[in-house]
């Protein structure tokens, strides 16, 4: 019989050094693509930095960069490692909206699942997106 | 704003390893170095991540360390240096044992 | 190609214009591909935000445009004032926020802060707990600076780093790498290049890269 091995000494250092604190941890090469070949930031991108601009002006001191950076850490690894910049930024601006009643959670599903509909070309389904990330 | 540290003194970041948002990278907890710019004060980034109001501010200090001493294995010239802001409380003269 | 459509909704969406699109591989056209997860999240989030009136149509549109307009120019038409004028470059170095003003630029209330470049020190910024970097004055970061590989790799081995970007610094000049931590945020004063003397501001700004006001280059060289 195998004896339940979770915890203890071997958990020890889960969570010791967080993720998203990666200085000096190893990787592979910076390998910068030449200007001309640079990511264009796409309209979506540029829109959820906008939307965090202006939730944590003066005028409105929703969300400090703080607490987006803290939505962000809160994501955990495979997130992290696995989603895009402003996907993490887009997600932790979410968690944060909720957690402060901006919006609810369901209003946020009724709205997105009407924007999924409308769109012309509809939206990836999550089982579909799941089953392509499988090998 | 009371700095506890001046120009020149040499500090040692807290080997300290809390949960939750903070901004003294874990390359520099326990290391050794000497602030070169009092900084500040500004809001507690530990308190604000969670919507608080951060206050009382915090001094913040612009600290150099040697950067051969903060890896075994440096390879770049005895002379390189990195520098980190980092907030008063994470900070000890270096003289005190954690 | 990345474009962004009015659907059929009810109020305004801040429709963007004025992009000159270039086919990119690593982006679905979406005209034609599906939303992901976080498309529509981003648009529904935007969408409810205008409706409960915490932001409007009108000031999305115009951030958007701020955001854009925001490059790399500011910073080097900044650079070239220092190198011309001592005590503007002294102005900078205290303080790159009140500095730019007297260029006419705006350059936000985040604190920037710069750091010389001399014969003895080398400087380089990263931000290995995120992506702090000044935005508001020189645009958004390049992806790279973002990565898991420069934010690891630089405070670990900068010289390695930097020759990845061609940029070789002798073992007699100083590689002081600046960690961008808390709320400042830093950009490199690169020194001014050898054969440039006598030369005017707008031609001294041609020279001043963004890279090297992140620190992984130099400047261009007079050719």
């Amino acid at each position: 019989m195998s004896k339940e091995t979770k915890g203890g000494p071997g958990s020890s250092h889960l969570l010791l050094r967080r993720h998203h604190d990666m200085g000096g941890l190893p990787a592979g090469p910076v390998d910068p693509p030449k200007p001309e070949d640079e990511h264009d930031y796409a309209p979506w991108e540029k829109r959820v930095d906008a939307i965090l601009r202006l939730l944590a002006d003066s005028k409105r001191r929703l969300i400090t960069t703080d607490e987006l950076r803290r939505g962000i850490e809160e994501l955990g690894p495979g997130a992290y490692d696995e989603m895009s910049y402003y996907e993490r930024w887009i997600a932790s601006i979410t968690n944060n909206l909720v957690e402060k009643g901006v919006i609810t959670v369901d209003e946020l599903g009724r709205r997105m699942a009407q924007v999924a509909a409308a769109w012309p070309a509809g939206a990836e389904a999550p089982a579909k997106q799941i089953a392509e990330r499988k090998p | 704003m009371s700095a506890r540290f001046a120009v020149g003194a040499t500090v040692r970041v807290r080997a300290a390893f809390p949960p939750g948002h903070l901004r003294t990278p874990f390359f520099v907890r326990g290391k050794t170095g000497r602030v070169t710019q009092v900084l500040g004060p500004y809001r507690n980034p530990e308190e604000l991540a969670y919507g608080r109001s951060g206050e009382p501010a915090l001094p913040l200090y612009r600290v150099v360390f040697e950067t051969a001493g903060l890896w075994d294995d440096y390879r770049g010239a005895a002379r390189d240096t990195t520098v980190v802001d980092i907030y008063e409380n994470w900070l000890e003269p270096a003289e005190e044992t954690v | 190609m990345a474009h962004d459509h009015e659907h059929d909704h009810a109020h305004d969406h801040g429709h963007d214009h004025g992009h000159a699109h270039q086919p990119h591989p690593f982006q679905p056209d979406l005209e034609a591909a599906p939303l992901t997860h976080y498309q529509v999240m981003t648009q529904a989030v935007g969408d409810l935000l205008i409706e409960k009136g915490v932001i409007t149509a009108d000031e999305l549109r115009a951030m958007l445009e701020a955001i854009d307009a925001k490059s790399p120019a500011a910073g080097a038409r900044m650079v070239a004032r220092a190198w011309v004028d001592d005590g503007f470059k002294a102005r900078m170095l205290a303080d790159v926020n009140g500095a730019a003003q007297e260029l006419g630029i705006d350059a936000g209330s985040i604190p920037i802060r710069a750091v010389e470049n001399t014969a003895a020190v080398h400087n380089v910024i990263v931000c290995t707990l995120c992506s702090c970097y000044p935005r508001l004055l020189i645009g958004l970061p390049p992806d790279w600076y973002k990565s898991r590989a420069y934010r690891s790799r630089t405070v670990r081995e900068p010289r390695a780093v930097l020759a990845e970007f061609g940029t070789v610094i002798a073992d007699d000049v100083e590689v002081r790498v600046h960690d961008s931590t808390a709320d400042l945020r830093y950009m490199v004063l690169p020194a001014r290049p050898a054969g440039t003397e006598g030369w005017d501001e707008e031609d001294l700004a041609g020279l001043v890269t963004r890279d090297c006001m992140v620190g992984v280059t130099l400047p261009k060289s007079p050719q």
